[in-house]
């Protein structure tokens, strides 16, 4: 069985310590995504499941087996490289065969697979062409179909489609996900793109300056996100935060409003808001003094101010709604989607 | 970015970045780490180094301490005198200054002649490949082959040049007059070295974006006044680097030419630094003189790559 | 071209012509005075056409000895001692580059920067400044007068290294990732995928080493005391020598196109990868 065991995982350059002490159980089948911002180690954290990257402590285990110094080569896991990494001077064929060959299964096995795959990933007409010689969808492709024909216990992607344009993008998201489901391979995939983590992740890794902020469902991240990071990171448009004072379960915003919440924290919090969750109300405690709309068709977004001072919000509305600069919009805060976080550790509060 | 350039054997670096300093810039990131694997990866090439380069440069350096008789009978330990006998040999420091003649004749003759013929190849659309293909020839040619064109299209008695210069009153024998032997060498060192020249300035005008040239048109510039402002300006790294180029070329490359052509004379007109270690030390027996002057060459050389090393690579920004 | 205007491009092709003239001169000369008889050849003002006894002089020179009277070895075997040497020389400097460079890329190992910088020392002493004492390892090497001692001390120069070490540089680090996973070893690394990712490299390089090779002369002029290992470089000067006594002017210009010949078709044939190879900085 190809579960994944991450324990206390670490990895430094010299003093730097960049990744600390990751945890981490992935089933068997499951597809998992790390997503964060650029240089919060997610990179570093599959390569180091992958071989390219020494462990300076912790384990890595592919089943029962501890992983940590065994080459790459014998980890029995395929990647997918964010720029392809194709042989350029050998052609489809030959790239997607050239592990196979290396492990010498026979010739009549390899053709076998390497046809396979070209069929599952549709580029069978493709085989005998350069890598030069094809679009960037194609060559994503290919660089899917040399992963596959091996048959590994793991697929590692890393950041694959940050090289497409958009369009493709959600083209190849769907078969990456359609793909993994009918392989059931294990699969690790980098991204710091939170439309794709919430779209092919059974389960989220966000991580953040070498730590593990969240690991959950992607439902689980939206609705409970685990801290501030979390919270703004995840959806778009981003949550808006607000400080408030918190006492017997009243909130005080800093222009004096108070909004009614089920928390028990008292002091000072952060309030956590969704856009979308902001519900338009003539009599709604929460003023919004627009300062620009912004259509976008299906919902129009309003940037503005928390009315007599400079502590911005945004709300989504639906459909098309002509607010202009200066209008004043009134907003309830439902208790149920209201976030309250630590006004200090960023930690969420129940 | 590092550029590099070969100049026959020899290799010349451009940017200062490209391995000194820091950490280990010219380590790949991601590497194997083995150690018996690459030392035997490397081995051939440090066996020859050591045997037939460090070895017999740290020989030269030895015996450019000692006095030898002629037939290696007996030799004396004699510190700098070697030196000091050079630095007060009126013929030594003669062709010190004639080889720093020599050598700046050439690079500018050879030089000009390219940056003139890349100006104007340049200018051509259709047929520059043609003409690229009819100029580059003479890098092929060996020195010793090019001083034998010249010697003998210049003979004396029955060369072309000769007997043409004889119509207009000139009595041509680079046999007996140095200043003709020495334009000879002079003509056939640079005439091998254009078509290398031509390359690179060919290669650096071809690099300029058409849409400054084009500017400087639209600016009312005319073809020889855009040649001056921008053109020449713009390839001026390209300059200084076949400076260097054509002036180590001159020192050393030139040997074959010397040998072919005039043996030095007469009268040690043609003799350069290059020779004189080759005459001092093979044909005249001198050791220590000829290793004293080898490691003046030494010198000389790594002078000249320091300077190509720290200055030529200032690129011009676009 | 900015203007097109006739009279300035009838002043570029007419540069271009003379220039064009003036550096093949020298090789019509030496054309037309191995197409003519001896005889006429001791006549001035020599030829300026060519002559009948091009095929004649041909023969003579390949297969006989050269100048008449003088008992030196055919012509065609200092051109396959020149053609050994030049290959030796190119391919060895190439195969030990290849492999030095890709220890010095691809390895972290103990006096790594040690022997990189005695691999840049070599490349500021060009073999004229060392001769004699290279001549004395050589010689007591017992390796005068043969193709050993003819190539493998023009084979360790950095020439080669560095462009190898440049190129090797530029190949993603992802190709080796990516190896590592199919499960290629260090040489299986080095043999199906960096060899062919270098390959316009080796072959630009080959051409301009090969040139070096041929070209080669103060080096064979002393160690190659046996006739039979002359090459055709050197033989020229030798040629050059006797004529001072009887010029055989034909002969000797013969010689002199054969030894030509060999690097300008190199050159002229692979002319793309060569100006690519000599002037391209970065790629």
């Amino acid at each position: 069985m190809a579960s994944i065991t991450l324990d206390s995982l670490t990895k430094s350059y010299g003093q730097t310590e960049v990744l600390h002490h990751i945890q981490g159980e992935i089933q068997h089948g499951e597809f998992i995504v790390i997503v964060g911002p650029s240089g919060c180690g997610k990179s570093t954290l599959l390569r180091m499941v992958a071989g390219l990257e020494t462990v300076t402590s912790g384990q890595v285990s592919i089943g029962d087996k501890v992983i940590n110094d065994l080459e790459p080569a014998d980890r029995d896991i395929a990647m997918v490289f964010q720029n392809y990494a194709l042989y350029p001077h050998m052609s489809v064929e030959q790239n997607m065969a050239y592990g196979l060959k290396i492990r010498k299964f026979p010739k009549a096995e390899i053709k076998r697979r390497v046809e396979q795959a070209a069929d599952i990933l549709e580029i069978r007409d493709y085989l005998k062409r350069k890598p030069r010689q094809l679009s960037g969808g194609q060559r994503q492709r290919v660089a899917m179909g040399r992963a596959i024909v091996r048959d590994p216990q793991v697929f590692l992607f890393d950041e694959p489609l940050s090289n497409l344009d958009a369009k493709l993008r959600v083209q190849m998201r769907l078969e990456i996900r359609k793909l993994q489901r009918r392989l059931g391979v294990t699969s690790i995939y980098v991204t710091h793109d939170q439309v794709e983590a919430m779209t092919l992740g059974d389960r989220l890794m966000v991580l953040n300056g070498g730590y593990v902020e969240q690991f959950g469902t992607p439902i689980e991240v939206y609705e409970k996100p685990a801290s501030v990071f979390v919270a703004g990171f995840i959806g778009s448009p981003s949550m808006n935060f607000i400080s408030a004072q918190a006492s017997k379960g009243q909130l005080t915003l800093p222009d004096g409003t108070t909004l009614a919440s089920n928390t028990s924290a008292n002091g000072p919090v952060t309030l956590g808001m969704r856009p979308e969750h902001l519900k338009q109300h003539g009599s709604g405690p929460i003023q919004l003094e627009v300062d620009l709309p912004e259509q976008l068709g299906a919902t129009t977004l309003v940037h503005g101010r928390i009315s007599g001072t400079e502590l911005p919000i945004t709300a989504s509305l639906n459909g098309i709604h002509a607010a202009s600069s200066g209008d004043v919009l009134r907003f309830d805060a439902p208790v149920e989607q209201m976030h309250i976080f630590d006004a200090q550790t960023g930690k969420r509060i129940e | 970015m590092l550029s590099l350039q070969i100049r026959g054997d020899n290799i010349i670096f451009a940017s200062p970045t490209s391995f000194a300093g820091s950490d280990d810039p010219m380590l790949k990131h991601v590497h194997f780490n083995k150690v018996l694997l690459p030392v035997l990866l490397v081995a051939p090439q440090i066996l020859i180094t050591l045997v037939f380069f460090m070895w017999p440069a740290g020989q030269a350096l030895y015996q450019s301490f000692l006095i030898e008789d002629a037939f290696g009978l007996s030799r004396e330990f004699v510190w700098f005198e070697n030196f000091q006998y050079l630095w007060h040999d009126e013929i030594y420091l003669q062709t010190f200054w004639r080889t720093a003649v020599f050598s700046a004749l050439v690079a500018m003759l050879a030089m000009s002649i390219a940056l003139i013929l890349a100006g104007f190849a340049e200018r051509v659309i259709k047929g520059a490949g043609a003409y690229r293909t009819l100029l580059i020839w003479p890098y092929a040619v060996a020195p010793v082959l090019a001083g034998a064109l010249w010697v003998f299209m210049f003979n004396p008695t029955l060369g072309i040049f000769p007997f043409l210069l004889e119509k207009i009153n000139i009595d041509w024998n680079h046999y007996l007059n140095g200043t003709q032997a020495m334009g000879l060498v002079v003509a056939a060192a640079a005439w091998k070295q254009i078509a290398y020249n031509f390359l690179f300035y060919l290669a650096a005008m071809q690099s300029i974006p058409k849409s400054v040239v084009e500017a400087a048109a639209i600016d009312g510039a005319g073809p020889l006044r855009r040649f001056w402002t921008i053109t020449l300006p713009l390839v001026s790294p390209t300059t200084f680097f076949l400076l260097v180029i054509n002036i180590v070329y001159a020192f050393f490359d030139t040997f074959g030419i010397i040998h072919a052509v005039t043996q030095g004379g007469p009268a040690n007109a043609t003799t350069i630094l290059v020779y004189k270690v080759y005459s001092d030390g093979f044909v005249g027996l001198d050791l220590g003189g000829s290793a004293a002057q080898s490691v003046v060459l030494m010198f000389i050389v790594i002078l000249m790559t320091v300077i190509q090393f720290r200055y030529v690579e200032k690129k011009v920004e676009y | 071209m900015v203007e097109t205007r006739p009279f300035l491009t009838f002043v570029t092709h007419l540069v271009l012509i003379l220039g064009v003239v003036m550096i093949a001169l020298p090789i019509w000369i030496t054309f037309v005075a191995a197409s003519h008889d001896d005889i006429r050849m001791t006549q001035a003002p020599i030829p300026m056409l060519p002559g009948g006894f091009f095929w004649e002089n041909f023969k003579r020179t390949l297969f006989g000895s050269g100048l008449a009277g003088n008992e030196i070895t055919p012509v065609w075997r200092m051109l396959f001692n020149s053609l050994v040497m030049a290959l030796a020389i190119a391919g060895g400097k190439i195969v030990i580059s290849l492999l030095s460079a890709f220890a010095i890329v691809y390895f972290k190992f103990p006096f790594r920067m040690g022997f990189f910088w005695m691999i840049f020392l070599t490349l500021m002493l060009p073999v004229e400044v060392r001769i004699l004492p290279t001549f004395e390892v050589v010689a007591n090497l017992g390796l005068l007068n043969s193709y050993w001692g003819l190539s493998i001390p023009l084979i360790a120069s950095a020439t080669a290294t560095f462009m190898f070490r440049q190129v090797f540089l530029t190949i993603p680090d992802e190709m080796l990732e990516s190896a590592r996973i199919d499960g290629a070893g260090p040489m299986r690394f080095f043999w199906d995928i960096l060899i062919p990712l270098s390959r316009t490299n080796i072959a630009a390089l080959f051409v301009i080493l090969f040139i070096y090779g041929w070209n080669q002369y103060l080096w064979p002029l002393l160690i190659t005391t046996d006739s039979d290992m002359t090459t055709i470089v050197v033989s020229i000067k030798q040629m050059l020598e006797a004529a001072e006594q009887s010029p055989q002017w034909n002969i000797i210009m013969m010689t002199a196109m054969l030894a030509m010949l060999p690097p300008i078709i190199v050159v002229i044939a692979m002319q793309k990868l060569f100006v690519q190879g000599l002037t391209e900085t970065d790629k």
